[in-house]
């Protein structure tokens, strides 16, 4: 049979959001595939120019808005560095709380949509209702589920509520029992390893030459986690490790996201640990200039699909000059085309679905 | 070329001593940081810099490209990382307004591909030798650049 | 005013007796309860049309010609077969979808007490949507694959007894008719896939016949032993063979075994469900039926 271009177009119930592949199938096989992305498009870096720098905080959470706090932690990060202003080590491990507590909802997300591209209800729901405890979480901290709007430019907008501290660590530690049940469900799942097991290999050399980072880059061997090399928000004095897998394929990055969820309940216990010992008049917020002086800066965090940087030049007024947005997604898309390369059309939402593309970043 | 040894996970002090050693006075080394190298590069000899960088100083990953707009002259900006030590080499590059072409670094990083065409498509910089250079974000029939600094928002003037 | 008795008209016979009887000296019970009904309902009719007018032809005709008797019951028979079969479809339905249900930490089915009306109020939803039929898709293909894929569907689930007085044929080589029929589903399926213009459809429509029909085989090897274990091609015979000896079950396990997993790979349920694949396909060949369809 000739060749023909099927496209998974923009209305897809795999596809995670709103983007487009086009795959060139002979019978099955796929032989080639284009990525059509920019649905989505909203001039973000062009809008924040036309604004103050508090303001640009929301939108920043807009970005990939099922991991939101981590990208307004990367906009305030910068805009500090720019600033020249250090922060508390109160709302040092606030942030990291938040940041750790974003992880393991964006990560439970992509567990429940990765169940569901399998055929694998129950894993969806699942997922999705120990999801719900940590978006309480959110809630009671800043009250917003999702596009949180918590970190602030030098330091964060609140200090834990009363009873936060409680229920955060039991949150985690009924989460670190439950996960274990989860992935029963798929690890146990003989149907489930098959599918993924040897699909979608990526070698050590094509990763770092592909620009894969994030839990992508770490199930194919490459160790590298921004928040232990180049180290943020007091993480090297926390005691946790980065899980890397050497085999690279789907089921190498399904194993590595797990296992992140497990260091960030460990992180999330020992940051409350810390921040027990910090006396209670240490400030949440340090006090920020409202004109940023000229320069350019650029900062870089571990966001749950990989790493994100920011890059300002400012030019002395209170608005950006140029803020650059490098999103991880953007990158992991365009390497696409060389993942699903020979194999069938079934295995590509697995494929797809291990990325866990979030499109609001990838487009901005 | 002076030092040909690779070195896998240079230090700051290391990267400054091979800049200096290697590209005498195409590049100017701007500030040091922890973890962190400023440099500036002019255009002709920005591959061959970004080759050196991936082959000798073992930099593996453009992490981004973009582009800055100064009214009088565009800019190109490269971020690139290094795995074993965590620094990030920041590349910045003038191009001038009338003949806004530069080489593609797209080949030695395949990383680096996607984020070219998105600096094309909104400032109008050429990279030349670039595999494929279409718009991504935006539709195919816009003719203007819309990052640049001659696109106004509606609450600018 | 000379009154009959309702029971004059009303009479109850015995079916086996009255001329016509389409099986012979073999009891039929939903032929018996078709027949029941039509001389209660024919009765009622007579003797209202009696009391007005009495002493008329359409009251005699109506309960003592056969060929009527016979032509009606049957009718009552088919729906009286296919009330039953409906019934226990939907309780098969509604019971899996509580249990899964569950399973996944929710309450399922809602409608109804304990959610038992669930899968009428989606039936009746369902009818009442609209059928859209794609305009550069293939017409008569696309209506005559589905048409005669659940007209044999239906045909082989009737063909089937469920006691031995509950039955609607009893054919020498049922058997034989049952091979046949089970051999037209996969390519109608292709040509549903097909018709619909679409390439997702297509991908569904090939995947589902390459499975249909590979499937079909270890199932029809099944049933040729079982045939030969009974010595005879009549589903009833088989029945009856069972009696004698013992459920068939005990000496062909594995047969049993590998029948109950065909099956399931035919109906395309769970884990066979790659053709209606909703991950990537949406719905496999079904995808552009819309509505009743």
């Amino acid at each position: 049979m000739a060749d023909m271009w099927v496209t998974m177009g923009p209305q897809h119930p795999f596809s995670h959001g709103l983007w487009t592949l086009k795959v060139r199938v002979d019978g099955e096989v796929v032989k080639d595939a284009i990525p059509v992305i920019g649905y989505l498009h909203r001039g973000w870096e062009k809008e924040c120019e036309n604004r103050t720098y508090p303001l640009i905080i929301p939108m920043a959470d807009r970005l990939c808005y099922s991991a939101s706090m981590t990208w307004s932690h990367v906009y305030c990060k910068v805009v500090e560095e720019a600033m020249g202003i250090e922060l508390s080590d109160r709302a040092k491990y606030l942030r990291v709380v938040a940041d750790e507590i974003c992880r393991l909802q964006s990560h439970l997300m992509w567990l429940a949509a990765m169940g569901t591209d399998l055929g694998n209800l129950t894993v969806f729901l699942w997922a999705l209702r120990e999801r719900e405890f940590f978006l309480d979480l959110n809630v009671k901290l800043c009250g917003q589920r999702l596009t949180t709007n918590y970190p602030r430019l030098g330091g964060v907008r609140n200090d834990m509520p009363y009873f936060f501290e409680r229920d955060c660590m039991r949150a985690v530690n009924r989460f670190e029992k439950v996960l274990w049940e989860i992935i029963g469900l798929t690890d146990e799942s003989s149907i489930f390893l098959s599918r993924m097991r040897d699909v979608g290999v990526i070698s050590r050399k094509d990763a770092a030459n592909y620009g894969l980072t994030g839990p992508t880059m770490r199930g194919c061997g490459v160790d590298f986690d921004v928040r232990r090399d180049d180290p943020y928000c007091n993480y090297d004095l926390l005691d946790w490790e980065v899980p890397v897998c050497k085999e690279g394929d789907a089921y190498a990055r399904y194993k590595v996201r797990i296992e992140e969820m497990f260091q960030s309940c460990e992180i999330i216990r020992q940051a409350m640990a810390k921040l027990d010992s910090i006396p209670k008049t240490d400030p949440i917020r340090v006090k920020a200039p409202r004109n940023v002086p000229a320069g350019t800066h650029f900062a870089r965090v571990e966001d749950p699909r990989g790493e994100s940087l920011m890059y300002l030049v400012s030019d002395g007024t209170d608005r950006p000059y140029r803020l650059k947005v490098r999103s991880p997604i953007f990158v992991n898309v365009s390497a696409s085309k060389h993942l699903v390369q020979g194999v069938r059309i079934a295995d590509i939402p697995a494929i797809m679905g291990t990325i866990d593309m979030c499109l609001g970043e990838t487009d901005r | 070329m002076a030092s040909q040894n690779f070195i896998k996970a240079p230090s700051v002090e290391e990267i400054v001593t091979a800049l200096n050693a290697d590209f005498e006075g195409k590049v100017t080394i701007k500030r040091t940081k922890a973890r962190r190298v400023f440099v500036s590069c002019d255009r002709e000899s920005i591959y061959a810099l970004c080759r050196y960088a991936r082959s000798i100083l073992n930099f593996e990953q453009a992490s981004s490209v973009c582009g800055v707009d100064w009214v009088d002259h565009l800019q190109v900006v490269y971020h690139l990382s290094n795995y074993f030590t965590g620094t990030v080499l920041e590349i910045t590059v003038d191009v001038p307004n009338d003949d806004p072409h530069i080489a593609s670094v797209a080949l030695i990083w395949e990383g680096a591909d996607w984020h070219e065409r998105e600096t094309y498509e909104l400032f109008g910089i050429i990279f030349d030798g670039h595999p494929k250079l279409e718009r991504l974000l935006t539709p195919q029939n816009y003719e203007f650049f819309p990052f640049r600094k001659s696109y106004k928002l509606r609450g600018q003037n | 005013m000379a009154y009959n008795s309702i029971l004059d008209w009303v009479k109850f016979t015995d079916p086996m007796t009255s001329s016509g009887y389409p099986y012979g000296d073999v009891y039929n019970l939903p032929y018996d309860i078709g027949y029941k009904i039509w001389e209660l309902i024919s009765g009622l009719i007579a003797w209202l049309i009696d009391l007005i007018v009495p002493g008329n032809e359409v009251s005699t005709f109506l309960t003592e010609t056969p060929l009527l008797t016979n032509l009606l019951s049957i009718t009552l028979m088919v729906v009286v077969i296919f009330a039953v079969g409906f019934i226990v479809n939907l309780t098969m339905i509604w019971e899996e979808r509580k249990v899964l249900g569950r399973m996944m930490d929710r309450r399922a089915t809602r409608v109804g007490p304990l959610g038992y009306f669930q899968n009428l109020a989606d039936g009746l939803k369902t009818f009442l949507k609209e059928n859209i039929t794609p305009s550069s898709a293939d017409k008569k293909g696309y209506m005559w694959a589905l048409t005669i894929l659940i007209g044999t569907s239906v045909l082989l689930a009737f063909m089937i007894p469920l006691s031995g007085r509950w039955f609607i044929v009893d054919y020498r080589t049922g058997l034989l008719i049952l091979f046949g029929l089970f051999a037209i589903a996969p390519f109608m399926i292709l040509v549903a896939g097909w018709s619909q213009n679409n390439k997702y459809t297509l991908l569904g429509g090939m995947r589902a016949a390459a499975q249909m029909i590979s499937y079909e085989v270890p199932m029809l090897i099944i049933f040729a032993s079982v045939a030969l274990m009974a010595g005879s091609l009549n589903i009833n015979d088989i029945v009856n063979a069972q009696h004698e000896y013992m459920w068939y079950i005990i000496p062909q396990f594995l047969g049993f075994i590998v029948f109950i997993i065909a099956a399931i790979a035919e109906a395309e349920r769970i884990p066979f469900d790659l053709p209606e694949a909703e991950a990537e396909l949406v719905e496999g060949w079904q995808t552009e039926y819309s509505g009743m369809k």
